[in-house]
């Protein structure tokens, strides 16, 4: 156990240290270093892709494959919260209507 | 000499997380506000993340210390299986650094209202700076002038943002792990994250040109679903990063184009 313990804190260590290193990555380079301006200028499209590339695969895949059938409870969900976000902006309302779609086409109707 | 007095004066001009002032800025408020609406969202992966660490071997105490430091639900889901297993530390070690690559590229961005704190301070306000906060940052601050001590409102905006994050996440964190029991996984409540996301993508398609590098990043995700260590994610950033910049390049070709062949000076 004991072997366990050390095993299990220096991987949670290390951990914690790519936690930190990655996410303060550019934070640490001196302040005066400017990023060149083509730089920032590519880089303001990176929260957008960032939230698209998280998003699809969720979406549009099952099991790694793209979908095959129209059948599906993620789909419609997807498709339910959005239509709800057009007509209103309320994010807690979008997302118990896509949830709600979704759970109701999966556990009723085995989508 | 000189260099201390030169120390001293930044010293004074550099803000600080922890001042009230900072946490009084209304800018905070509202960035507490932001992500309290992205609250069912987030918090159903915490809770998920929790519930998928508490079905696996390790022990829950274990779980919970690894969820209070580590802090990223990709890394975490990406380690235990391999902790299980009992697989080499700088294995582990490498598989959250590829899975959390896109914070890196993150940072470049964050940098520009982060990189007024001092280095300790900074590299506090960069563990905290999870996925939300930083696509939140950058949407409401990506385009604005620098944070400083005389603009502290991005930074404050920032602070908001962190401290509803930070304290919802862990809270569901551990909601999750100790109602595992009830919780079935074949419910894929996590979807509730990707709505929210989905909502938040939403209002950020402002014009054609987003809408192209969206549909860039989303085919580029698909295609390269299949690589080890979540690299799709880093991939269709990359990906869309060149996309937008060809399309700079590409309007900025016909702008000189344009101008060539008038006479005015645009």
């Amino acid at each position: 156990m004991s072997e366990h313990l050390l095993y299990w804190g220096m991987a949670i260590a290390g951990l914690t240290a790519v936690s930190v290193v990655t996410r303060s990555f550019f934070l640490m380079i001196p302040r005066d270093v400017q990023v060149p301006s083509w730089l920032d200028k590519a880089l303001r499209y990176a929260p957008l892709a960032a939230l698209s590339a998280v998003v699809t695969p969720d979406i549009l895949l099952r099991d790694g494959v793209l979908l095959t059938s129209w059948r599906d409870a993620r789909l419609w969900g997807a498709a339910a919260a959005l239509v709800y976000s057009f007509w209103k902006k309320d994010m807690l309302g979008m997302i118990l209507v896509g949830m709600g779609t979704y759970l109701v086409l999966l556990l009723l109707a085995g989508w | 000499m000189p260099n201390l007095i030169d120390q001293l004066d930044i010293d004074n001009i550099q803000p600080n997380l922890w001042s009230g002032t900072l946490w009084r800025d209304p800018q905070c408020q509202q960035g507490m506000k932001d992500m309290l609406q992205l609250l069912p969202g987030f918090g159903m992966w915490g809770i998920v993340t929790g519930v998928a660490m508490a079905q696996s071997e390790l022990p829950i105490a274990v779980s919970l210390l690894m969820g209070f430091l580590v802090f990223s639900a990709g890394a975490q889901l990406a380690a235990v299986p391999l902790m299980v297993v009992g697989a080499p530390l700088w294995i582990i070690w490498l598989t959250a650094a590829c899975v959390n690559l896109r914070f890196v590229i993150f940072s470049a961005q964050t940098r520009r209202h982060l990189s007024c704190l001092r280095p300790a301070q900074r590299l506090m306000a960069g563990y905290v700076c999870a996925d939300l906060p930083y696509v939140m940052l950058m949407n409401k601050y990506g385009k604005s002038p620098p944070a400083s001590k005389e603009n502290p409102a991005p930074l404050a905006y920032f602070c908001g943002l962190v401290a509803v994050n930070w304290t919802a996440w862990h809270a569901s964190f551990v909601i999750g792990v100790l109602c595992a029991h009830w919780i079935p996984a074949s419910w894929g409540l996590g979807f509730a994250g990707t709505l929210a996301l989905l909502a938040l993508l939403a209002t950020m398609m402002l014009n054609r040109q987003s809408g192209m590098i969206a549909m860039v990043a989303c085919i580029v995700a698909v295609a390269a679903y299949a690589l080890p260590f979540k690299l799709y994610v880093v991939t269709a950033v990359l990906a869309a990063v060149c996309a937008g910049w060809m399309l700079d390049r590409l309007k900025l070709d016909v702008a000189n184009d344009a101008a060539t062949t008038n006479t005015d000076d645009t």
